[in-house]
């Protein structure tokens, strides 16, 4: 492990590690992907799968790397407040890029293609996908060939939207300069072979099907990489990508394996490669509705603020939801080793991270008295009532064997604490699309409590914490869209919000979010955490170099990559 | 020839009928087999003490054993009292959709191939439902039905009726254009023109002669509907379209089970063999069935 | 019989005009959102943005207008220009996917070869193996041939290919190592090695759809044999001395092809519509499974033009079988 975190460090700071200095020699590496990549524009496409794949080929000035630290890749160093490249009011940030860098055409990169992407994004027509990472910049400068200045119009406690992460890589002004705004989609050429820095460069790609690439000449490392070609299978099922690199050894690489883990270790037992866990943030969670979602009522009322659900809004029942269910066992049974036990929002980084215990035993009894006490008591048919309110519950999700198995779960505790639970999945496509002519969109949120999972990008949460202000949920005057989904409302939350946008000291702001994420979870119950999620991968054992990264792209070492002999 | 025997009561020729029916071997262990299956899922709940949705996380991934004849599922539910609900949703899916796929697919079939004024109108508008795709029609009737359904007959006969509706509806073409192509030729058979010209009415000359000539396509279709049907459903659950998700039909079992085949073969196994079970059942029902209603063999 | 053709043949345009616009109509009625497989950490307003750039903003007429200019008028000239070197089509916007950005039809011709190797391969294998099958079960009704032919079809027919898909993988890739378990669309055949290598990364896939058709169509023959074989005209040329093979193979089969016609005339088109549950366990990654992403990820621009191509050939193609009806029949007359 620990010489693979050397090699994954000198990726960056281009030492050419000794051994296998020879680029191109250990052949072909397979990648497969369950879900096929369309485009290798990220710009163009929000998609994960669009994201990754694309990785290999454009990079952006700095990433991630798999604890969520911050390491330069196009740029030669990280700007800080201490190293003067971030000004002291947090209103700019200055890049500087790494000397002598070459696009795979071997046509220099300068600070004109860093400003061009930003341009490229920011265009009003082109409907960019990383626009939000853009959000606040209100000029780039170049003052010469290698140093890049973002502005700010407020300060910016977390510079690092723009040029950082998978979500943003520069891409080459000389190829994408006519292909902006509305003239994108034109641009078929530049967004199925762009022009890279990467360590491959395409040499066929086939939209949702297959990519083939070939190690870059221009590659800024001369060692590297290892393979002479990659190719980049999409499509099928996560069981077939897993069978394929575990059990045939077809494939060097699958991603995202999200299968029960009694059949990843099955699996596994053919001796052909290792599935390998790492963690971001992702938290799969209960959502409780605070609105009501009765089809009785009103087209502009229902699911609103404006109709209080009749027994959610109650902190007991919330509380007593949330108690009756049996974490250790969600995470043995859908999990295994991808999974952990969570009871917060944001699990992670550590900064952030509240590390809170309040539910991990589950408390059946507790319930119940819980809900005694609180006057909601049990009916001839089982179930609780209070007032002729009774305590049935439509609980839906998108549709996925895991989620499915912890509906059954779930419905059987809250069946013994006398709470009546309907089931109904839904279609991915629908659940999270935002259709505002659907009712079954998770926007819309037509049930009493949803189940998904939800992350952000990069290491920083204020924005996805933001996402639970009052006034941000989704509401027929919004056309459904919105982010905050409980309809979440406290004015003391929404101060603490203001106070972390004006935080820079990171103690201060890692003391403000779990706050935050208190308020939503442990103090309030209205975002129930269960479990928090890895990300399960796939290598065939004879490829090393391997780092399961979860806080950027997965192939974001690819250049490290190599054949065991 | 066909039945022009008119003088013969109906009584006796329906008895003909069982008899020609009850010599015909498999058409007798076909409806015997397919009378178990629908009496062991309907009445077996009854007796077996397990309930399909109880989940016993101790009991989980439990090979057959006395407790649990067909063992248990990854969450401890008990295999058999699953397969036994499951076989209600299916078959009772699967026989009514294939039903209302027969009975709107033989009757626009005989009207384009009887009328030549309808068979242009009725053989376009086929081919526009063969051209339509079918996960888009069953979401927009979840969309427009749904939640009628739901507040008329409740969420799982409001379901039931949804998905049955569409599976039929997207699933009779083949059969209008199959009994519509025999209509065509057997409209210019003599038998067709003597029975004319004696003054036959229309309704009469299908209901007689052309219907019982077309009842070999249509019983294949039948015994092809059951099983397209109960395999559609799966795939709609699968999507999320299906019955709610605590809902086990045997689709859904043989579709949840094959990510477990090389641990737990015997999950798969189950519901696999009581689709083709019931599929083999009923068609050699049709073929008994078939033989039966034709008098030429009859008469033999 | 030719006068019936042209009419016919006239038909089709409104026809399918008409079909095109039904099909637009239902994915507008449809729920769902091409933002669906965006992540949820893109917010909202981005998310509108890039629907707006979508062209979503303008009213449904309007967009349907545009599909039908871009399909019927702009694609034919691209398909012009391909082949004479034309300039006709530059400048003009073609009929563009949503999720890759790039003209739909390419991407169409793209996932050809695939799914005519293996959906097109299984449905010749199915038909060839399943008329024999049909005619032989009909002929000795009931003997073992019968019924072992019955029982493996039905069970055929019942077993769902994500089973019995999967089922092949882990025995001759996962336990015996014959055949790889995922397709390779960019292998080139050009010599008896290669293809070797593409007949083994078929065999799989064709095995599994072939035994679907081949279920389908010998039930329908057998069942068509055996009305005709008890028919009057057989026992008149069996009397008139003619041999049992000219009896059977001459004048019963042609008398009972009409439904075998049909049905296999259903299934054509089905052929280039591919098949997306088998596509998706082989990753064949054919017509089927653009299908489906397509549909998934709510690209109606893909999905239209792809259903629209299916109705075509489905309309060609019956259009076809009722011309055969009357080859097969001179009896059966349209006009």
């Amino acid at each position: 492990m620990i010489k693979y975190l050397f090699l994954g460090a000198a990726a960056a700071f281009t030492l050419a590690p000794a051994a296998m200095a020879e680029r191109g020699g250990d052949g072909d590496v397979k990648i497969i992907y369950w879900q096929a990549p369309s485009i290798l524009n990220p710009y163009l496409s929000g998609g994960t799968k669009d994201i990754e794949s694309s990785s290999i080929v454009i990079e952006p000035l700095g990433r991630y790397t798999e604890t969520g630290a911050l390491v330069p890749y196009l740029a030669q160093e990280i700007p800080t407040v201490a190293n003067g490249g971030v000004s002291a009011d947090l209103t700019a940030i200055t890049w500087k890029l790494k000397e002598g860098l070459l696009w795979s055409d071997g046509s220099p990169v300068t600070s004109a293609d860093v400003k061009f992407t930003a341009d490229y994004c920011m265009h009003p027509e082109g409907g960019c996908a990383q626009l939000a990472k853009f959000e606040g910049v209100t000029s780039i400068d170049t003052p010469d060939a290698l140093t890049i200045t973002v502005n700010f119009s407020s300060p910016k406690p977390n510079p690092y939207g723009p040029f950082m992460g998978g979500q943003t890589p520069i891409i080459q002004k000389a190829q994408f300069e006519n292909c902006m705004g509305a003239k994108a989609p034109g641009c078929t050429e530049a967004n199925f072979n762009p022009i890279g820095t990467g360590p491959f460069v395409v040499t066929d790609f086939r939209p949702n099907d297959v990519i083939q690439m070939a190690a870059n000449p221009n590659y800024r490392d001369p060692a590297k990489p290892a393979f002479a070609t990659l190719t980049f299978k999409g499509g099928g099922d996560a069981t077939g990508a897993g069978r394929s690199v575990l059990e045939t050894g077809e494939f060097d690489y699958a991603w995202n394996l999200q299968l029960a883990p009694d059949v990843i270790a099955n699996m596994e037992k053919a001796g052909k490669g290792v599935a390998i866990a790492g963690f971001g943030p992702l938290v799969e969670r209960l959502e409780m509705n605070m609105t009501d979602p009765s089809s009785d009522l009103d087209a502009d009322i229902r699911a609103t603020r404006k109709a209080p659900h009749p027994f959610l809004s109650d902190i007991n029942v919330r509380k007593s939801l949330s108690m009756a269910i049996d974490r250790p066992l969600l995470v043995e049974v859908g999990y295994g080793k991808a999974g952990r036990v969570s009871c917060d929002l944001v699990p992670a980084p550590d900064l952030y991270a509240a590390n809170n215990d309040y539910c991990m035993k589950q408390d059946i009894a507790g319930a119940n008295a819980l809900l005694d006490s609180a006057g909601w008591t049990k009916g001839g048919d089982g179930i609780r009532a209070k007032d002729g309110v009774r305590l049935s519950i439509l609980y839906q999700t998108s549709t996925n064997a895991v989620r499915q198995d912890f509906q059954a779960l779930i419905k059987q505790w809250w069946g013994e604490i006398g709470v009546e639970t309907e089931l109904r999945n839904l279609n991915a496509s629908v659940f999270f699309g935002g259709d505002p002519g659907s009712p079954d969109t998770f926007q819309k949120f037509y049930a009493d409590v949803e189940m998904y999972a939800n992350t952000f990008d990069g290491t920083d949460p204020q924005a996805y914490l933001a996402a639970y202000r009052c006034g941000n949920e989704p509401k027929p005057e919004s056309q459904w869209q919105g982010e905050n989904i409980n309809r979440f409302c406290d004015p003391a939350y929404d101060a603490m919000l203001d106070e972390l946008a004006q935080t820079g000291d990171l103690a201060k702001r890692g003391e403000i979010a779990i706050k935050l994420n208190n308020m939503l979870t442990k103090d309030s119950y209205t975002i129930v955490p269960l479990v928090h999620r890895g990300r399960v991968s796939a290598h065939a054992k004879s490829l090393g170099g391997v780092i399961l990264n979860t806080w950027d792209s997965e192939l974001w070492n690819v250049a490290d990559w190599h054949r065991i002999k | 020839m066909t039945d022009s025997d008119i003088s013969a009561k109906p009584s006796s020729q329906w008895y003909d009928i069982w008899m020609q029916f009850r010599s015909h071997k498999g058409a007798l262990i076909g409806g015997i087999v397919f009378i178990l299956i629908i009496a062991a899922v309907s009445l077996g709940p009854l007796l077996w003490p397990y309930d399909p949705t109880y989940i016993d996380i101790r009991a989980r991934n439990q090979t057959p054993n006395w407790a649990h004849p067909f063992g248990t599922d990854q969450l401890g539910r008990d295999t058999l009292a699953r397969m036994m609900a499951g076989g209600q949703t299916s078959i009772a899916v699967g026989l009514t959709a294939m039903l209302l796929a027969l009975v709107v697919g033989s009757f626009i079939g005989v009207l384009a191939g009887f009328f030549k004024r309808l068979d242009n109108l009725l053989m376009r508008m086929t081919d526009l439902f063969l051209a339509l795709p079918l996960l888009p029609i069953l979401l927009v009737m979840m969309l427009l039905f749904r939640e009628v359904l739901n507040n008329a007959f409740g969420p799982e006969k409001g379901i039931f009726i949804l998905i049955t509706v569409s599976i039929g509806i997207t699933s009779w073409m083949p059969t209008a254009r199959i009994v519509r192509g025999d209509v065509l030729a057997l409209k210019e058979r003599e038998f067709v023109l003597a029975a004319r010209s004696i003054g036959t009415s229309n309704t009469r000359l299908i209901l007689r002669h052309i219907l019982p000539n077309v009842m070999s396509p249509i019983m294949v279709s039948a015994t092809l509907g059951i099983a397209n049907a109960i395999i559609t459903e799966s795939a709609l659950s699968f999507l999320g379209l299906g019955f709610p998700p605590d809902f086990p039909t045997w689709g859904r079992l043989l579709n949840d089970a094959t990510d477990y085949l090389q641990q737990y073969p015997e999950r798969v196994f189950w519901p696999g063999l009581a689709i083709s079970l019931t599929v083999l059942s009923v068609n050699y029902l049709g073929d008994g069935l078939r033989d039966a209603l034709d008098p030429r063999i009859r008469s033999r | 019989m030719f006068t019936f053709t042209l009419r016919r043949l006239a038909i089709t345009v409104p026809t399918l005009l008409f079909i095109s616009l039904i099909i637009f109509l239902l994915l507008e009625l449809a729920p769902g959102d091409p933002m669906a497989q965006v992540p949820l950490t893109v917010p909202p307003e981005v998310k509108e943005k890039m629907r707006l750039a979508l062209g979503l903003g303008e009213p449904a007429p309007v967009r349907f207008w545009k599909w039908i200019v871009q399909f019927f008028w702009i694609e034919p000239q691209v398909l012009v220009d391909h082949y004479l070197g034309t300039t006709f089509s530059e400048g003009n916007q073609r009929v563009i996917s949503w999720q890759t950005r790039s003209p739909v039809m390419d991407i169409v011709i793209q996932r050809m070869p695939q799914t005519l190797w293996v959906v097109g391969m299984s449905y010749v294998v199915g038909v060839l193996i399943a008329l024999p099958i049909g005619i032989y079960s009909a002929y000795r009704q009931y003997s073992v041939f019968d019924q072992v032919g019955t029982f493996v079809s039905m069970i055929g027919f019942a077993v769902p290919p994500f089973f019995s898909g999967v089922l092949v993988i882990v025995l001759f890739s996962v336990n015996l190592g014959w055949f790889p378990s995922i397709y390779d669309t960019t292998h080139v055949v050009n010599d008896w090695d290669s293809f070797v290598i593409q007949l083994k990364q078929m065999i799989m896939p064709v095995m599994v759809l072939a035994l679907q058709t081949t279920a389908q169509i010998s039930r329908f023959t057998r069942a068509s044999m055996l009305d005709n074989l008890n028919q009057d005209y057989v026992r008149t040329a069996r009397a008139k001395g003619l041999g049992e093979k000219a009896v059977v193979l001459a004048h019963v089969l042609r008398n009972s092809l009409i439904p075998v016609v049909t049905v296999i005339a259903l299934g054509v088109p089905a052929v280039f519509g591919g098949a997306i549950i088998t596509e998706q366990v082989f990753k064949v990654n054919g017509i089927g499974q653009l299908f489906i992403t397509a549909l998934l990820a709510n690209d109606l621009p893909m999905v239209h033009t792809v259903a629209f191509i299916f109705a075509i050939l489905i309309v060609t193609f019956n259009l076809i079988a009722d011309v055969l009806y009357g080859i097969l029949d001179p009896r059966i007359r349209y006009d």
